[in-house]
């Protein structure tokens, strides 16, 4: 359990009647990075708040590096960079004036301090903007001042609210990068409603969904539990396409098959029942009909299906 | 303490971050100067003081004390700088200080740019200067007490007008307590404890021996718990909007 840097023990939150976060308990080691999934209005920001020493959970409680979390405890948050929901900065400020400040929060001052803001923004590629005032930056360079003001007293544990949130392709992939080249030593939790986060950047995810843990795994455990693993997609000529289907059917180790139109094409996706290998009795019943199959792909399983399968229920 | 003078510096520069706080200062100098020449008949008193100088103080602060503190929580609260602030590992209680003292800085640098004033009247006779320091010192406390006031009612707002609505609000009726129209509305129906309760809360009748060169430990020990009260007030209110989420 040494390397245990963040625990949440049966965090609990209400606001009156309505149970935003409702008994959730997480781990995050040393060098993993969580994804913190769920659909908007799960309870991602409240359970990081609580994780942050933000907000008084009602019931349980958090554990950064073996310290507890409270609103009190300033050891704890002193280990704990936070990156808010939207990284909200002091518009007015030059990013250079602002992680001072910061430093400062944390007791870093003087020659260590001037060090610790330069290193912190050449990680983040911030040297071009320093003087300028923060408010004038574009959403990019703005997010990655929050990085900045996040990692510049080398915590052990990042707590990153949706920070890719509203930021372009390019800026996204940057983050991500720089998220990355940061997880070695630390443990990292990023709250997203992004798939393809999970997949470009944890180690693991946990799936949350009206204030509690549904899923908890790696992102292709997590993957596996999906209808489409071991499915097979193949591209048939539209002739061909209809006969394949029931031909397809007709197998016992076929749940179902999906076909959508694709130009003179039909794609279709063959359905494993209950997740078995099928795509070697496919390929050899393809082969033999003659179908003129073009592209034949084996699906590992999609995070968005299993995301929905377990954030839907009951809606 | 650290942390104190860590949120103070940044507090007190980020005034300085636009030229609203150099447009403050010009606007609270005029207004300063006529209130003293033409209200206060600066030159036709023909004396060597400056009770026309303080007299009306108490009625400028109303305005220019609640437009220094609405912005503190208010506008961290919009921008939601307010989680980041409560995040860092500084207490609460040294944020809601740093914050304060910040404000009652700038009001400190307003009331010393006045200087000019002190030079006149030293120039054209010779007052007698240790009641002019207790009146400053004075006039110090009761910009701080106000400014406790506005820094409380800043805490529960997220719209700075809000804000300033409510300080002046506030600061309002801790002004005027002492005035006979509000002393006659109380004094017929109330018993004499209760009256005197309520003139003795009023702003006014404390800065007013203190502007005459007279400190009283009264006097100072009531601004000070009006501070101390309404930061205080503050620092709960600020406890219950970071529990609202």
């Amino acid at each position: 359990m040494a390397d245990v840097l963040l625990e949440a023990r049966n965090l609990s939150k209400h606001f009156g009647d309505l149970k935003a976060v409702d008994g959730i308990s997480l781990t995050v080691k040393k060098g993993e990075v969580l994804g913190f999934l769920g659909p908007n209005g799960a309870g991602k920001t409240t359970t990081m708040k609580m994780l942050t020493g933000f907000l008084a959970p009602t019931d349980g409680s958090a554990y950064v590096c073996g310290e507890l979390v409270t609103s009190d405890n300033e050891r704890a948050r002193a280990r704990v960079g936070y990156l808010p929901e939207g990284a909200p900065l002091y518009g007015e400020m030059s990013p250079r004036a602002f992680l001072q400040f910061i430093a400062r929060t944390h007791g870093i001052v003087g020659k260590e301090a001037e060090d610790v803001v330069e290193s912190a923004a050449s990680a983040v590629n911030l040297d071009s903007v320093m003087t300028q005032r923060i408010e004038t930056l574009s959403k990019g360079f703005k997010r990655r001042v929050g990085l900045a003001a996040a990692i510049l007293h080398a915590p052990d544990v990042l707590i990153l609210d949706e920070p890719t949130d509203g930021l372009d392709p390019n800026q996204k992939h940057e983050v991500r990068r720089l998220i990355e080249a940061m997880s070695i030593d630390r443990a990292i939790i990023i709250s997203t409603h992004i798939l393809e986060e999970v997949d470009a950047l944890c180690h693991r995810a946990v799936i949350i969904n009206k204030g509690a843990v549904v899923a908890d795994g790696t992102p292709s455990e997590l993957r596996s539990r999906s209808k489409y693993k071991n499915a097979v997609t193949m591209l048939v000529p539209d002739e061909y396409a209809e006969k394949a289907a029931s031909a397809l059917k007709g197998i016992k180790l076929v749940a179902g098959v999906e076909a959508a139109k694709e130009g003179d094409l039909m794609r279709l996706t063959v359905l494993a029942r209950g997740g078995g290998d099928i795509a070697d009795t496919i390929g050899d019943i393809a082969a033999v009909s003659n179908w003129q199959v073009t592209q034949f792909t084996v699906d590992p399983g999609r995070l968005d299906d299993v995301f929905r399968q377990l954030t839907e229920r009951d809606v | 303490m650290n942390g104190i003078s860590t949120i103070f510096r940044r507090e007190f520069a980020s005034y300085f971050a636009s030229p609203v706080a150099y447009v403050f200062l010009v606007i609270f100098l005029i207004m300063q100067g006529l209130f003293t020449f033409y209200l206060g008949s600066f030159y036709e008193r023909e004396q060597a003081d400056l009770v026309a100088f303080f007299t009306y103080q108490p009625w400028l602060y109303l305005f220019l004390m609640p437009s220094i503190a609405m912005r503190l929580w208010a506008e961290e609260r919009r921008s939601g700088t307010f989680e980041l602030l409560l995040t860092l590992p500084i207490p609460t209680r040294s944020v809601v200080a740093g914050k304060y003292l910040a404000a009652l800085a700038f009001a400190a640098l307003a009331l010393a740019l006045t200087f000019p004033i002190w030079i006149t009247v030293n120039w054209l006779g010779s007052p007698d200067n240790g009641v002019i320091i207790t009146g400053y010192l004075g006039s110090l406390l009761m910009a701080a007490a106000y400014l406790a006031i506005g820094a409380a009612m800043s805490s529960i707002t997220k719209n700075q007008v809000v804000a300033f609505i409510l300080a002046v609000t506030v600061c309002f009726l801790f002004l005027v307590a002492g005035l006979p129209m509000v002393l006659d509305t109380v004094s017929g129906w109330a018993p004499e404890a209760l009256v005197l309760a309520v003139a003795n809360l009023s702003f006014l009748s404390h800065f007013d021996s203190l502007q005459k060169g007279v400190v009283t430990l009264g006097d100072v020990i009531y601004f000070v718990a009006v501070i101390v009260f309404w930061l205080w007030v503050n620092r709960i209110v600020i406890e219950s909007k970071r529990e609202a989420g």
